[in-house]
């Protein structure tokens, strides 16, 4: 299908977008990527009457070191991530999970802030920054907020942005020296968003792991953190009994939300068997 | 800040040649090539961004043509299979795509070319496996894929000056 008439503007800087927002207040969108946008205004799933494209805005590109913090603006897309030698030294879960994210098409021009805003529970960047334990950065008329993305996600497709706000970067924390983080998903075909998947970010010393967060993708209405999974391994060398332990208390916290293709159950289940291959692999890693 | 009025008048460069067109805010790119400039190489399956039927390049990337709207690509390059198959690379796609019946109907074989295009230049060492992953965001109704992959790989596998 087509999509409904609507009219097209590209301010060039920050500035000007705010304005913009408070003349058209809810008829107006911003454009990232458009690769989620486009597609429900093809299939008239929405219909505003402007669009504000967000690609000429240089403050809303560019990936910096920042301090302690690994800082990427909201207009980087999914491509530039993957391929990014920044990124890969100092947030390495990101390029893992990259190559997930729908096909290279639309990866090339897919944005962070355009994920993060939009905030699919099967989406692969919400997951991961609530992984690392990172930052949102929004920007109003006002100013800027910083929030964690602990405080970021809390419904279907619903975040604590506020009408006139948009995201101008995320922030990482920089990966230590015993880093640890790991990615892994299940989909019925790849660059399909996932039935289920995993982000496990942490610290590592020999076998064991501390400061572990387990981020599940498909699973609820949001990312959804295993934090008592995340409480029976942290600080414990591994062991498969400990694994099977780590397991046991995530089935027993967090239930699924079934889909059109994998009931509740099935979720479940799929999420043991990724919570399990990843300890796994870190175990076996360490003692070989 | 650029006009704001509903028809836009755009500058693109298409396969090389500068056009300046006005177009609807809503049009999509694929149909402005496709209905404009009767470019109709590339086709348009589910305007949705899944079959990959649509698949172009916009400054030298693959794009979904159906999620780009023309006046995004004022200023751009874009390159459609009419352009693209220029190139040496291309060239010996299509030749292995021949030798191999890697096309039956042919609806998704533009597509399915730009995006192995691009997976031979940004990646000539790519595994099997790397180009199953590769072009699943591209549908094929007819041949069941393995023709495809095995024609993509042989150009993978041939001097790597074909890439260049
Ligand atoms: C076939 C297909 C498969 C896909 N598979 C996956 C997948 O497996 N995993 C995955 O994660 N994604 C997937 N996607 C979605 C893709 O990753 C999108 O690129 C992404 O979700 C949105 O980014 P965008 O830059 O394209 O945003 P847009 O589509 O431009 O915008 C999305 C929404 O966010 C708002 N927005 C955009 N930028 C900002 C900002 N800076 N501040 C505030 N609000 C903003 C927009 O107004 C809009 O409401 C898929 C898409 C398609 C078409
Ligand atoms: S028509 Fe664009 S992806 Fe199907
Ligand atoms: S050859 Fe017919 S769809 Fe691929």
């Amino acid at each position: 299908m087509k999509a409904p008439a609507f009219d097209y503007v590209k301010p060039h800087s920050l500035a000007e977008v705010f304005p913009l927002l408070q003349q058209y207040g809810d008829e107006a969108r911003l454009l990232a990527g458009g690769q989620t946008l486009l597609a429900t205004l093809n299939m008239r799933l929405s219909e505003p009457s402007v669009l504000v494209d967000l690609s000429a805005i240089t403050e809303l590109r560019g990936l910096t070191l920042a301090g302690a913090m690994l800082r990427i603006g909201a207009m980087v897309t999914h491509s530039e991530i993957e391929a990014s030698a920044l990124v890969a030294q100092h947030a390495p879960l990101l390029p893992l999970a990259a190559p997930h994210i729908a096909h290279r098409a639309i990866r090339n021009l897919g944005t962070l802030g355009g994920s993060i805003a939009y905030a699919d529970p099967a989406a692969e960047w919400p997951t991961c920054l609530l992984a690392l334990d990172g930052v949102v950065v929004a920007k109003s008329a006002t100013g800027e907020r910083r929030i964690r993305a602990d405080d970021f996600f809390v419904d279907l497709y619903t975040t604590t942005l506020l009408p006139g706000e948009i995201i101008v970067a995320c922030e990482f924390p920089v990966a230590s020296a015993n880093h640890w983080c790991d990615f892994d998903e299940l989909a019925r075909r790849h660059g399909d968003y996932a039935i289920v998947g995993l982000a496990g970010a942490g610290q590592r010393s020999e076998n064991t792991l501390a400061q572990v967060r387990l981020v599940f993708l498909g699973l609820g209405a949001t990312p959804l953190r295993a934090l008592q999974a995340e409480g029976v391994v942290k600080s414990q060398p591994l062991t498969a009994s400990l694994i099977n332990q780590a397991v046991a208390a995530l089935k027993n916290e967090l239930s699924a939300v079934g889909d059109l293709t994998s009931d509740a159950a099935t979720k479940m289940h799929l999420a043991g068997v990724l919570l399990k291959r990843m300890l796994m692999k870190q175990m076996q890693s360490k003692n070989a | 800040m650029e006009n704001t009025s509903q028809t836009h008048l755009i500058n693109v460069t298409v396969n090389g040649h500068p056009e300046r067109r006005p177009v609807q805010p809503r049009q999509h790119l694929i149909d402005f090539l496709r209905d404009d400039l009767g470019l109709k190489g590339s086709h348009v399956g589910c305007e949705h961004g899944v079959c990959g039927a649509c698949t172009v390049r916009l400054d030298g990337k693959i794009v979904r043509g159906c999620l780009v709207l023309a006046v995004q690509a004022d200023r751009k390059r874009v390159d459609t299979i009419e352009g693209l198959t220029q190139s040496g690379a291309a060239q010996a796609l299509q030749a292995a795509f021949v030798r191999r019946n890697a096309l039956q109907c042919g609806f998704c074989t533009p597509g399915m070319l730009a995006a192995a295009l691009e997976l031979v230049e940004t990646k000539p060492s790519a595994t099997r496996t790397e180009v199953r992953e590769w072009i699943s965001g591209n549908y094929c109704r007819c041949t069941g894929y393995q023709a495809i992959v095995d024609a993509i790989c042989d150009v993978l596998a041939s001097s790597p000056e074909v890439a260049k």
